[in-house]
């Protein structure tokens, strides 16, 4: 940072101007290609359903109109499917990252005699895993599918997220905890008062790692949950309507041609726009939340890869 | 009145067990002091080994022919038949191609644009600039695959596609060309959307190396007039190489890790051949077909190569004097 600041000052060869001139506009470029596909799709979103099939849109509505976001919040299983995903995602979040938190803690206590059995438990998991039938079949055995549970316990703990928090409280003052243990406070107080008061920067950083990945999944409804439709989520709806799009291969599908034949009224959908429709409403939570946590997050992040 | 050396009583808790060797009961009496810690780890070594060390059990099932309706206990063993028939599959053969050229394509692709990503960011000179950039290259990281295979199906879509829109425009095909039809683009597609999907947000660590870097390096090099690009090579590459050195170890360990969702998400039955990979061979063998044995030996197959690929990764970088990562 300093380095750039310091760099700017002095005067500039021709090949530096070059050098600089070429940088931002691939940096411009990636810019571009980053956000394009997301912008398109805000078009296609707002724009009338049947004019979309003729196709030409590219980062404004043609025919402006808001009925295919009408459309979607309209339907009851979709509004559904949204409340699923909001649940999962709050109260995954909410208890995944206390009980990480919480484990972090106990292994970051130098003194503690678990502290080695229990980080190497749970470091090995990240190279042993028994895969998908045998963790399919314990689901089973377990009754945890086709229940809302199965969104929540088995991804309670993630070893990345643990050790991220686990170095995060490591790097505390150590003298705060003494002083704090003098005073008579036992290892609750000193983890409710002391530690995640501390760790709220990286609470926030695993908060966002944890909500992203519950509201993002849809793997676990399509392997545990398809048979049960009010378990469904957003994502997983979105994911049917994108297979049934890919079932035939060109964008005009089927079933967009017969919208369009139908033509006139102003009130129709078709896969394409209900798809647009569906990928801002799952995206624009996300993309409104994380600029804010940026700074948390690269933190975390680095954290995580120096010490993991 | 002599002072006697003796030794101060060290409290308890600051010991390991390790270092008292005197055993059982020293680890008792500690498991009593410390009986909050215990309660509130404990829980959780149990939640780990239900969810994580029990479903190992289940690698049994690849040397057993498994029928689900039977208790596990009373299953009929098989010996090594599902991995003998796995080893004769010429099917199983496509599918280690595919996922073995998708990892290796995704690796390349990705550890060379991050680290090109990351020492241009670093070269930029405007900070607001430097940070807005940022900003947006983490933005797809955040998307669903859900939503990224959306975003991938229509930017290549026959009509509307823009790839296709901007090449047919310019004159370099003459038609439209059905990407996600034809199998041979298939791992090129995969490639691309990984990097789009993930380049910003891979950059970060290189970003955090290159700030590691001394800058007086940088002015000393200035000064006996180093250009922008002797710079970046002389000092910025080698400042990265023990994390890019680490990072390539923990890859290697995931190299028959070539990611489920994308390829799921992309795959249609005119480029299964090039899409399908282990992961995808589980889950039809496996869930679809209910053939669990077989689905599993592919499975325990996909770890073991994994474990040895990470070790010896490892080795090497141990023998050439690199961070290592263990």
């Amino acid at each position: 940072m300093n380095l750039l600041k310091k760099l700017t000052g002095k005067r500039r060869s021709v090949d530096d101007l070059i050098f600089d001139s070429v940088n931002v506009v691939l940096m411009l470029l990636l810019c571009v290609v980053m956000l394009y596909p997301m912008l398109n799709t805000l078009a296609v979103s707002f724009n009338e359903a049947t004019d979309s099939v003729r196709g030409g849109i590219y980062l404004w509505p043609r025919e402006f109109t808001t009925y295919n976001y009408a459309h979607v919040f309209g339907e009851s299983q979709l509004l559904h499917a949204g409340m699923i995903s909001v649940l999962r995602t709050v109260i995954g979040t909410g208890l995944s990252v206390f009980c990480t938190a919480m484990v972090a803690y106990t292994i970051s206590r130098q003194y503690f005699v678990m502290r080695k059995f229990v980080t190497i438990a749970f470091v090995l998991t990240m190279y042993l895993n028994g895969g998908l039938i045998p963790t399919y079949l314990l689901m089973r055995e377990l009754s945890l599918i086709g229940t809302f549970w199965i969104y929540i316990i088995p991804g309670l703990i993630g070893v990345f997220n643990l050790i991220v928090v686990r170095s995060f409280i490591e790097g505390l003052p150590e003298t705060i905890f003494e002083s704090a243990r003098i005073d008579g406070a036992g290892e609750f107080t000193q983890f409710f008062r002391i530690a995640l008061p501390l760790c709220l920067p990286v609470i926030a950083t695993i908060s966002l790692f944890v909500a992203v990945f519950q509201w993002n999944q849809w793997f676990d409804v399509f392997l545990y949950n398809s048979s049960r439709p009010e378990l469904s989520t957003l994502q997983y709806e979105l994911m049917k309507i994108l297979q049934n799009s890919n079932a035939s291969m060109t964008s005009r599908t089927a079933a967009d041609a017969f919208a369009s034949a139908q033509g006139q009224s102003q009130n129709v959908v078709t896969p394409t726009s209900i798809r647009a429709a569906m990928t801002i409403i799952v995206s624009v939570p996300i993309i409104c939340v994380y600029p804010f946590l940026q700074k948390y997050f690269v933190k975390g992040l680095t954290l995580g890869g120096v010490k993991g | 009145m002599s002072i006697q050396q003796t030794p101060t009583p060290i409290e308890p808790k600051q010991l390991t067990p390790k270092q008292k060797p005197t055993g059982f009961m020293l680890f008792v009496q500690k498991c009593k002091e410390q009986k909050v810690l215990l309660l509130m780890s404990l829980p959780f070594l149990i939640w780990l080994f239900i969810f994580r060390y029990v479903p190992l059990y289940g690698w049994t099932m690849a040397f057993q022919d498994f029928r689900p309706a039977r208790p596990i206990l009373e299953q009929d063993w098989a010996g090594w038949k599902h991995f003998e028939f796995l080893f004769t599959d010429p099917r199983f053969f496509e599918v280690l191609r595919n996922t073995l050229a998708m990892s290796f394509i995704n690796l390349v692709l990705g550890f060379v644009t991050a680290i090109t990503l990351a020492i241009l960011l670093n070269e930029l000179r405007n900070l607001t600039f430097k940070r807005v950039v940022q900003t947006i290259s983490y933005m797809p990281h955040f998307l669903s695959w859900v939503v990224a295979a959306g975003l991938v199906s229509y930017t290549l879509s026959l009509e509307n596609g823009i790839i296709n829109i901007i090449l047919t425009n310019l004159g370099i095909v003459k038609e439209p060309i059905l990407w996600l039809g034809i199998g041979e683009y298939f791992w090129g597609i995969i490639g691309a959307s990984d990097v789009w999907k993930n380049v910003g947000w891979n950059s970060i660590i290189y970003l955090a190396a290159i700030t590691m870097i001394d800058t007086e390096q940088y002015e000393a090099a200035e000064i006996d007039g180093a250009s922008r690009f002797q710079r970046i090579w002389y000092i910025t590459i080698p400042g990265m190489k023990t994390v890019i050195v680490i990072l390539l170890i923990m890859n290697l360990g995931y190299i028959l890790e070539s990611g489920f969702e994308a390829q799921y998400l992309l795959m249609n039955p005119m480029n299964m051949d090039y899409a399908e990979n282990l992961d995808i061979f589980v889950l039809r063998y496996g869930i679809s077909m209910g053939n669990f044995s077989l689905a599993t030996a592919a499975g325990i197959f996909k770890t073991v190569v994994s474990f040895i690929f990470l070790f010896s990764a490892n080795s090497i970088a141990k023998r050439l004097g690199e961070a290592r990562l263990f």
